[in-house]
């Protein structure tokens, strides 16, 4: 069967095949990409579950995430504690979440939790400013930005509260066929 | 109001009560309350009746309710109570509103049993979807969730061809761009699968036992081009191919009389496999095509209001793909330039045309199409006017004349048209890329027809020759290879010339842009000529998957060496929709239509070719069917079958019967799904309405207990 690798178990590796949307060899490809950025800090070894946190300033150091104004959130949306560092696990989730075979509601999900920069489950008007001000790199003006968020928040708020919640976000993103395209990173 | 309101305020007040209680019992000892901290509690009392967030325990329980509900396989609550209830949710089982549920062990432990309970498919997708950590979903994946097809298919060596390269061309230029090299890739595929259905039944056959033909011509370099000489009594072409069984010993001696031989060897009906094996690569190329095509219309096809452009553009715009450093400043550049124009487009829409504008913006419209069309006439009649006088002369190279010209106008006009959509001022830019996409495929549609009634009917082209059909196949090939050319000429002027230009003579900053459209049409062009040619020359497929690697790399060397990003917004997984609609509905249905009437009506030369003799290529296998009911009197079921359902075309009619009403019975679905997001939208703004005046209705209730003790 191919069965050559010494890094996982085979159980570990069925069940990372089970829970992510890769196939082993990706897997395994991903795990070689892990470890580059961090030699030293990760064993070739998993098959004892070690417990290896790669800090921040490693992961978004990576080409695929070095120059996405969203890196930051990212990296804290898929990691354990919330601060940005990343064990084997956040980096699979993270890279399966963003492959293209996920589906859009995973996606949305996730994507909210990104936009979401005070994580009180809404974005409300400060997330949205953020959010527009790292996409246009502060190019906007302050009336401008302020403008768009409002603009966004009547749009997008079916509910009425002022805010967007989840199912607000996902409805919009249902409209969007676009999103399934652009929230995909290729590693 | 409602009973089941007043109920609920009942029970939050008496809530409200208890809780009240226990803080000031708290406050008495002189610590912080168990339940809740002070501060929330005293200012917002009605935090309770709140949603709760997406704690992980709140997610399992959606998950919990979602999975129980597929095992009792009641996805929707029926449309009745929706109208006379404002809280359906009231009604449902629900794990978060359950008391004796509350720890996350017992929603997790729950969550486990009901995937188990599933089925192995729905449990590995339930599984993958759920939106928990990695680690987490570990814990909960039963042991082997994944079926064994599943784990046979991961074995098989992943071929990603290009992965890198694409990765290459998505990072420095976006989805747009990628989704020209995608569909590339897709039509790479589709060429193989017919060359490959082609090679193991005709042509490797035919390979295997060559016909005792004429002495073949010296190898001059013009065949390449033109098709002629070397390779006319070839593999490539038609002619070449016999019209009776191979491999069959009794071949040489007259029908009737019988065949000694013991054990024949295995005959193959040559005419027979030709024909089934052009059918069956056409029909194999429509699945694929419906397919492609379906999955891509489920993606894109939206029910429902265009409004919520800004909001789509702030959350779905930025490509996350885009990983070089100066194509993410150039997309912030471009987001910002989007946004700026989507706010001042919204704030002028209030002002609309007067009637004056109005009328001469139509004006534009009516003359630029009215120019378009009347350059399609004159390319049409010029194409005309060629092929008649061009066969005067029979040079071998002169073949290469009307091609040439045929890829020129193909190549010029579209040039004309982007500058016509640029004058008139459209609506949006999209519609700008729609209307030059239209005024180029009918151009293109318009020559292709005109050239296949001149195949067809051979007044003017080919009417000299005795194998025409070897003939209608050079004159493809002809037009395949010079379509390669003249692509590559395009890329060449538009591209890296442009740069010069720009970059030397005009001292712009800029590079030229890709042109997905063009390009794409071109792409959609070579493979109408390839599928036109199927029948008369069967190793075309494989010219024209050699023509598309070379492509592939060709236009990638050009795309990274010249161009820059695209800067108008480009929506790309509707345009990859339209896309492979162009492919479908023109482009391969036009194929289609005209192999069935080469294959119904036309009537194949005397002396070349598999189909000698006879009077259309149908006969062949009406002929097969006779002779198999002659031979073998078990089957008649079959020569039934044939008679009464293929014969016959009332069959037609019921079949398209049937798709007609299939079609109309899913527009009347799509327009019921329509009312029901309507009132579903109307429902959320009156449970937003709700929850305002409860809230309310609480703060009062408060009110009224502090004024009380």
């Amino acid at each position: 069967m191919g069965n050559k690798q010494t890094v996982f178990t085979p159980e570990q590796l069925d069940a990372y095949q089970d829970c992510t949307f890769f196939t082993r060899k990706e897997i395994l490809r991903l795990f070689y990409r892990y470890r580059d950025l961090a030699p030293q800090l990760v064993p070739l070894d998993y098959t004892d579950k070690p417990d290896v946190t790669l800090p921040y300033e490693l992961i978004g150091s990576m080409p695929e995430l070095k120059d996405n104004p969203f890196r930051q959130r990212i990296a804290e949306v898929f990691s354990e504690n919330g601060d940005g560092n990343m064990t084997l696990d956040d980096f699979l989730d993270m890279f399966s979440v963003l492959s293209e075979m996920a589906p859009r509601d995973l996606k949305a999900y996730y994507a909210f939790k990104i936009y979401d920069f005070n994580n009180d489950d809404y974005i409300c008007k400060s997330d949205l400013e953020k959010t527009v001000n790292k996409l246009t790199r502060n190019e906007l003006t302050p009336e401008e930005v302020s403008l768009v968020c409002e603009k966004v928040i009547y749009e997008a708020d079916v509910d009425n509260d002022g805010k967007l919640s989840l199912e607000d976000f996902q409805h919009m993103i249902i409209r969007a066929p676009d999103f399934l395209s652009t929230f995909h990173i290729r590693i | 109001m409602h009973t089941s309101f007043h109920q609920l305020i009942q029970e939050q007040s008496s809530l409200v009560e208890a809780v009240l209680e226990l803080e000031m019992q708290a406050r008495g000892r002189g610590k912080n309350s168990p339940i809740l901290p002070c501060s929330p509690m005293a200012a917002h009392p009605p935090a309770l009746l709140l949603p709760a967030g997406r704690s992980r325990g709140a997610i399992i329980s959606q998950y919990y309710n979602r999975t129980a509900r597929l095992r009792r396989r009641s996805s929707r609550p029926p449309l009745q109570q929706l109208c006379h209830t404002a809280r359906p949710s009231l009604r449902q089982y629900d794990l978060e509103t359950d008391p004796a549920r509350a720890t996350l062990e017992d929603k997790r432990s729950l969550l486990v049993k009901e995937l188990l309970s599933l089925s192995p498919s729905q449990r590995s997708h339930m599984l993958l979807t759920v939106p928990l950590s990695l680690a987490e979903k570990r814990s909960l994946s039963p042991q082997g969730c994944r079926g064994l097809w599943y784990r046979l298919l991961s074995l098989l060596p992943a071929a990603k061809p290009w992965h890198y390269a694409l990765k290459q061309i998505g990072g420095r230029f976006g989805s747009s761009v990628l989704s020209y090299f995608l569909f590339l890739k897709t039509l790479l595929m589709f060429n193989i699968i017919s060359f490959l259905i082609l090679l193991v039944f005709v042509v490797a056959l035919q390979a295997a036992y060559p016909p005792a033909s004429t002495s073949p011509q010296s190898f001059t370099g013009l065949e390449l081009l033109t098709g002629a000489g070397y390779f006319t009594h070839s593999l490539l072409y038609y002619g070449y191919y016999s019209n009776d069984t191979l491999n069959d010993p009794c071949a040489s001696r007259p029908n009737d009389s019988a065949c000694p031989l013991a054990a024949p060897p295995f005959p193959y009906n040559m005419p027979l496999a030709y024909v089934f094996s052009v059918g069956v690569s056409f029909l194999v190329t429509c699945v694929l095509l419906v397919y492609s095509l379906s999955c891509s219309f489920r993606e894109s096809y939206r029910v429902g209001s265009s409004a919520g452009d800004l909001a789509i553009k702030v959350f779905c715009a930025w490509d996350f793909k885009v990983i070089q450093r100066r194509s993410v400043k150039l997309q912030c550049e471009n987001i910002c330039t989007q946004l700026k124009e989507l706010l001042a487009d919204q704030q002028s829409r209030s002002r609309s045309l007067s009637l004056c504008q109005r009328l001469g913006h139509f004006a534009v419209l009516l003359l630029a199409w009215a120019l378009s069309l009347s350059t399609v006439l004159g390319c049409v009649l010029a194409v005309h006017y060629f092929s008649e006088h061009m066969h005067a002369v029979s040079q071998e190279a002169i073949l290469l004349v009307l091609p040439f010209m045929v890829s020129l106008l193909n190549m010029l006009m579209p040039h004309l048209y982007n500058l016509l959509a640029t004058r008139e001022k459209q609506d949006s830019p999209v519609a700008q890329v729609y209307v030059a996409i239209c005024r180029n495929l009918i151009l293109k549609m318009v020559v292709l027809g005109l050239l296949c009634y001149q195949w067809l009917s051979r007044r003017v082209v080919c009417s000299t020759e005795e194998c025409w059909e070897t003939c209608v196949g050079q004159d493809l090939y002809r037009f395949v290879v010079m379509d390669f050319i003249f692509t590559l000429l395009d890329t060449f002027f538009r591209e890296l010339v442009w740069r010069l230009i720009l970059e030397n003579k005009l001292k712009r900053k800029q590079k030229p842009e890709f042109d997905i459209a063009q390009n794409v049409l071109e792409l959609i062009y070579g493979q109408t000529l390839t599928w036109l040619g199927v029948l008369f020359a069967p190793l075309l497929p494989a010219v024209q998957t050699l023509k598309l690697l070379l492509l592939f790399y060709i236009k990638k060397t050009s795309l990274m060496k010249n161009c820059q990003s695209p800067s108008k917004p480009w929506q790309a997984s509707h345009m990859s929709t339209v896309f492979i609609t162009l492919l479908f509905f023109p482009s391969f249905l036009g194929a289609a239509i005209f192999l069935s009437y080469t294959i119904w009506s036309v009537q194949p030369s005397e002396t070349c070719g598999p189909f000698q003799g006879l009077e259309n290529i149908y006969e062949s296998g009406k002929t097969w069917v006779q002779v198999l009911e002659k031979s073998n009197p078990n089957i008649t079921w079959f020569v039934w079958v044939h008679q009464h359902l293929v014969e016959n075309t009332f069959l037609l009619f019921f079949v398209s019967g049937v798709l007609l009403a299939v079609i109309y019975f899913n527009i009347q679905v799509v327009r019921g799904q329509q009312r029901i997001i309507c009132l579903l939208k109307e429902q959320i703004a009156n449970e937003g309405q709700d929850k305002i005046y409860l809230i309310q209705k609480l703060h009062s209730v408060y009110g009224q207990r502090e004024r009380c003790t």
